[in-house]
């Protein structure tokens, strides 16, 4: 493939990912440097960067096109992904603010990692190449499967950065597998050249294209937590500090769904109907397993794992319904997920107390006495997880559905809106917990909420009311990049 | 301004400032929410006074857009049957906010937060004009009622909260995904822009297509009414609810489901609905004398009445679906009737327990010795409920019988059975408690009625009165909007008929 050198064009479509690497090298630098009880000023540093990427992702979207000679693309989808990770990447720094003073932990190596995983994922997004997803993913994975051990002396933490870490290499191994089939089959990683080869008269034989198109949905499947390839989520989740895991759930997880519906809705949209029942499957068994699962749990990471496997089932259907509507769909409820899963995991975050004891259910008794802000947060996050009305997660279910409808998967929608129907059930159990038992030692220990945390509830939640009155300004963007995005 | 409007965002913005006041002054919450309540109640007689009494069709209408794409508009009208339901909701609400003036002395402030919000959503579900809309003022509605259960309810509180809230949830997702394949059918959520595709033949189901939309919306209101079988969530809820929350569940929630059985279901889907009557009206009349058998066993005051409401709201579904004009008026009026009879049968059941604390029957006897005033106020609202000529019951109740009677003779012949049942239970109840030797718990805890509760009783005696012996108030614009459900009603599907008024008033905006 020629490879001309970059264009300033080229590097300006490219800028986030550049300033997201400076920084996060900048901090690896002054991590030395810099008094190591000094926390704050790390977080302060990280916004700033953040604030900077946001702008450039911003600024890249206002000139959409290709760069790097067709590798990446810069279009109205890939600036949403951007936009969205590097949004969920400062709501964690904000709600790890406390946290890194809490556990004494170090910094510096925090937030450069936290940087890296969000150059990854930007780089994901804009992704339109196989082996730069596959650059993008790994960096992303690795950065992550860091910081998911990184308190060091946590044996739950080590044990879900390791299982973490084996399990990922595994699926991209399977990823791998079904690119080099895919390149091997059509002659090219370029995903709109495949949709083209595909589309050909010189179409490869189809089984070869769908055996690539299973395992990359294997090793997709595995990053976004959808079943049956779910199993690391509620170990990891449990076992990573709760920030990160807040991270893994909004971030990582957003960034995996942009290449899942680039590389589906595009390069192998062709062969639709082959990988179409694998999807519906995974979909069902996605939002079935996890919502059922969810119900058992007592701790509440554990829970959120799990409905966060649930979530990703839900925007499976959207990818199911193979339509502009359902991409769409899938957008905005990844947008309303990374809030609303946020916004819960911070006030976990809050909860749990030094050294992350309280974790479990009844830990939440009585919060809506003693912390009746907190509670108030919390309580819109779960409306939203549940999909009650004017609230992000609900417009995001109902758009979801909508676009399986248009599609004809009746059935799909049906079980689908059941299955959340059940999973109430369980966000229901936390505010039985917060508003209709008495504080327990969990609340009574708990510290008044600063300020960090205040915004990292605060601005979720507006964002979550906002999506779900006004979806309107969200979903002309989505929808009108969506249909642009092929 | 328009009127519904205002009587829609009234309680909104009561509900924000109840929010605002601080957590330290509860006596400043109850009055606020007294003052609000009573202000809302004045605003939507207002509404009745302009609203046009002689004319069937929706008034007031509003339509702005609210979302661009899917098309969804913020649209709200009342008619002749949703405007009594919502003047029931905004009269009861004050009575509420009373009920519980020192029944709830704990986290008082959110407790009116969420009495001002329900009453928001109840309206909202009245006024809908979009199905989208309506479906969310029907989830709106149940956040409230779930804290009101769950927050100040008796011991099992939190078990009849959840259950209250699945139940519902179960339903209502059923009915979205109905409201949705609409959508994608007719590509708009506006309720008079399908009617309207409906009656001139633009918009034909498939009748398999039909029946299964029908029946999903049916669910989701028929777990609301509560209809037998579906109706196992109710005696729960209501026995745990406090005072405030049963009357408001019992009086003006339950409608809902039958509201939207009328509004939605029948004309939305007539040759469905007319397909599925006989097994529906089976269902009602089993649930009519269901709910009176198992009544009569109950030892719980607030068991009993919650199982009479499963007999009563089964007299109104038997009028929707008898399809005669004299039977959905009955419907209709039963509604309303029951929803002050029973909302007062809760609260005077609320005044015992405050005194005695116990919903125990057992506990009770000769109640009338001690307190005369408040056993009086009970014996009418008892005989009410039974459905004693010259009270209200009795004109709701004998419509649907009437009504029923010019169909299927037989059917009336076994609903009839309920309404004596109602005799037994009720009268049979009433003795126990009132009547006999004093408890001595009773002497020593029961006192008569204070004025705050005279100023509860008073009102709603009257309205049972006024409905009772002067039904004519009430019923033409009811009236005028079954004639146009039943018009619809007789829609079969693929067969261009004479467009019912509704929908000409929507074209006409």
């Amino acid at each position: 493939m020629p490879v001309s050198f970059p264009s300033s064009l080229d590097l300006a479509r490219f800028l986030p990912e550049i300033l997201l690497t400076i920084f996060g090298t900048l901090l690896m630098v002054l991590d030395p440097v810099i008094h190591r009880r000094s926390t704050n000023l790390f977080g302060h540093l990280t916004l700033l960067a953040l604030a900077a990427a946001m702008g450039a992702a911003v600024y890249a979207g206002s000139l959409e096109g290709p760069a790097f000679g067709g590798m990446l693309i810069v279009d109205g989808f890939a600036t949403f992904f951007r936009v969205l990770v590097i949004a969920a990447g400062m709501l964690t720094v904000l709600a790890s603010y406390r946290f890194l003073q809490r556990e004494n932990a170090e910094a510096g190596e925090y937030h450069a990692l936290l940087l890296f995983s969000l150059a990854g994922q930007c780089l994901m997004a804009a992704a339109n190449d196989l082996i730069i997803v596959f650059i993008g993913l790994e960096i992303s994975s690795i950065a992550s499967y860091v910081l998911a051990g990184y308190l060091r002396d946590d044996k739950r933490a080590n044990e879900a950065a390791l299982k973490y870490f084996l399990l990922g290499s595994f699926a991209t191994a399977f990823f791998l597998y079904g690119v080099a089939i895919l390149y091997g089959s059509t002659g090219t990683v370029r995903l709109d050249q495949i949709r083209v080869v595909l589309n050909g008269p010189n179409a490869p034989f189809p089984v070869f294209v769908t055996l690539a198109a299973a395992l990359l949905l294997v090793g997709v499947g595995f990053k976004v937590s959808a079943a049956p390839f779910q199993v690391w989520a509620p170990d990891v989740y449990q076992g990573a500090p709760t920030p990160v895991a807040a991270f893994l759930s909004a971030a990582p997880k957003a960034a995996a769904f942009a290449v899942f519906l680039r590389i589906f809705t595009i390069a192998l949209e062709p062969i639709g109907n082959a990988w179409e029942p694998l999807a519906w499957g995974s979909a069902l068994l996605s939002m079935t397993i996890g919502n059922f699962a969810a119900l058992l749990q007592s701790n509440i990471k554990r829970m959120l794992a799990y409905s966060s496997i649930a979530h990703a089932g839900y925007v499976l259907v959207a990818l199911t319904a193979r339509s502009d509507t359902g991409t769409s769909a899938a957008m905005f409820y990844l947008a309303a997920y990374a809030l609303m899963n946020l916004g819960a995991f911070a006030v976990v975050c809050h909860l749990s107390g030094k050294g992350e004891r309280y974790l479990s259910l009844d830990d939440f008794s009585g919060l809506g006495q003693k912390q009746p802000f907190t509670a108030a947060m919390l309580t819109i996050f779960l409306l939203s997880l549940i999909g009650v009305p004017l609230t992000g997660g609900f417009f995001g279910k109902f758009y979801i559905f909508q676009a399986a409808l248009e599609s004809h998967l009746v059935w799909l929608t049906v079980l689908g809106l059941l299955n959340s129907a059940v999973a109430a059930y369980y966000y229901l159990r936390v505010m039985v917990m917060m508003y209709m038992h008495e504080p327990g030692e969990a609340v009574a220990d708990a510290e008044p909420l600063p300020h960090g945390l205040q915004l990292a509830l605060v601005l979720p939640a507006l964002g979550t009311l906002i999506l779900g009155i006004f979806p309107n300004w969200v979903l002309e963007f989505t929808s009108h990049s969506a249909a642009l995005m092929k | 301004m328009n009127p519904v409007l205002a009587v829609l965002a009234l309680p909104l913005v009561a509900f924000l400032a109840a929010l605002a006041i601080p957590r330290s002054q509860p006596q400043n919450s109850r009055w606020w929410a007294l003052a609000s309540s009573l202000a809302i109640f004045v605003v939507s007689l207002i509404l009745v006074a302009t609203f046009n009494h002689s004319l069937g069709q929706e008034q007031f209408f509003i339509d702005r857009q609210w979302i661009a794409s899917p098309d969804i508009h913020f649209a709200i009208s009342v008619n002749g049957v949703s405007l009594w339901l919502i003047v029931l909701s905004t009269f009861l609400t004050p009575l509420c906010v009373l009920i519980s003036w020192r029944s709830i002395q704990n986290r008082v402030k959110e407790f009116y937060a969420f009495l001002l919000l329900l009453e928001f959503g109840l309206i909202g579900v009245f006024v809908a004009q979009d199905l989208f809309l309506f479906y969310v003022f029907w989830e709106i509605s149940l956040v409230p009622m779930y804290f009101l259960i769950g927050v100040w309810g008796h011991e099992r509180r939190i078990y009849a909260a959840v259950k209250f809230f699945l139940y519902t949830m179960a339903g209502s997702m059923l009915m979205l995904t109905a409201i949705i394949y609409l959508y994608n059918l007719t590509g708009t959520f506006s309720y008079a822009a399908i009617l309207d595709r409906l009656a001139s033949g633009k918009l034909v189901f498939a009748p398999g297509e039909q029946m299964l939309l029908f029946l999903a919306f049916f669910v989701a209101f028929a777990i609301k009414v509560p209809l037998f079988p579906l109706h196992t969530w109710l005696p729960d809820a209501h026995v745990e609810a406090p005072s405030a929350g049963s009357i408001m569940l019992a009086a003006v929630m339950l409608k809902m489901g039958a509201y939207g059985i009328l509004h939605f279901c029948v004309p939305l889907f007539p040759r469905a609905a007319r397909a599925c009557a006989p097994w529906i009206v089976v269902l009602a009349i089993i649930g009519i004398i269901y709910g009176a058998l198992v009544a009569m066993v109950q030892p719980n005051l607030k068991k009993l009445v919650a199982y009479s409401s499963v007999s009563h709201l089964g007299f109104v579904v038997l009028g929707i679906f008898s399809f005669t004009r004299m039977g959905l008026d009955g419907a209709v009026y039963q509604m309303l009737n029951h929803g002050i009879s029973t909302g007062a049968l809760f609260a005077f059941v609320g005044l015992l327990y405050e005194r005695r604390h116990s919903l125990e029957i057992a506990d009770y006897g000769g109640v009338a010795t001690v307190a005369p005033w408040l056993s009086t106020v009970f014996l009418v609202t008892t005989l009410a409920s039974i459905g004693l000529p010259m009270l209200n019951n009795f004109v709701g109740e004998f419509l649907v019988l009437q009504g029923t009677a010019t169909v299927h003779f037989t059917w009336t012949v076994y609903a009839s059975l309920g309404a004596i049942l109602a005799a037994c239970y009720m009268l049979w109840m009433y003795q126990r408690v009132f009547y006999g030797e004093v408890n001595p718990e009773v002497r020593h805890h029961i006192f008569d009625l204070h004025p705050r509760e005279w100023a509860v009783a008073v009102p709603l005696l009257a309205m049972m009165l006024w409905m009772g012996v002067y039904p004519q108030s009430f019923l033409p614009p009811v009236g005028k909007v079954n004639d146009a459900i039943l018009q619809q009603s007789q829609v079969d599907v693929p067969v261009r008929v004479a467009l019912p008024v509704r929908v000409e008033a929507a074209r006409a905006r």
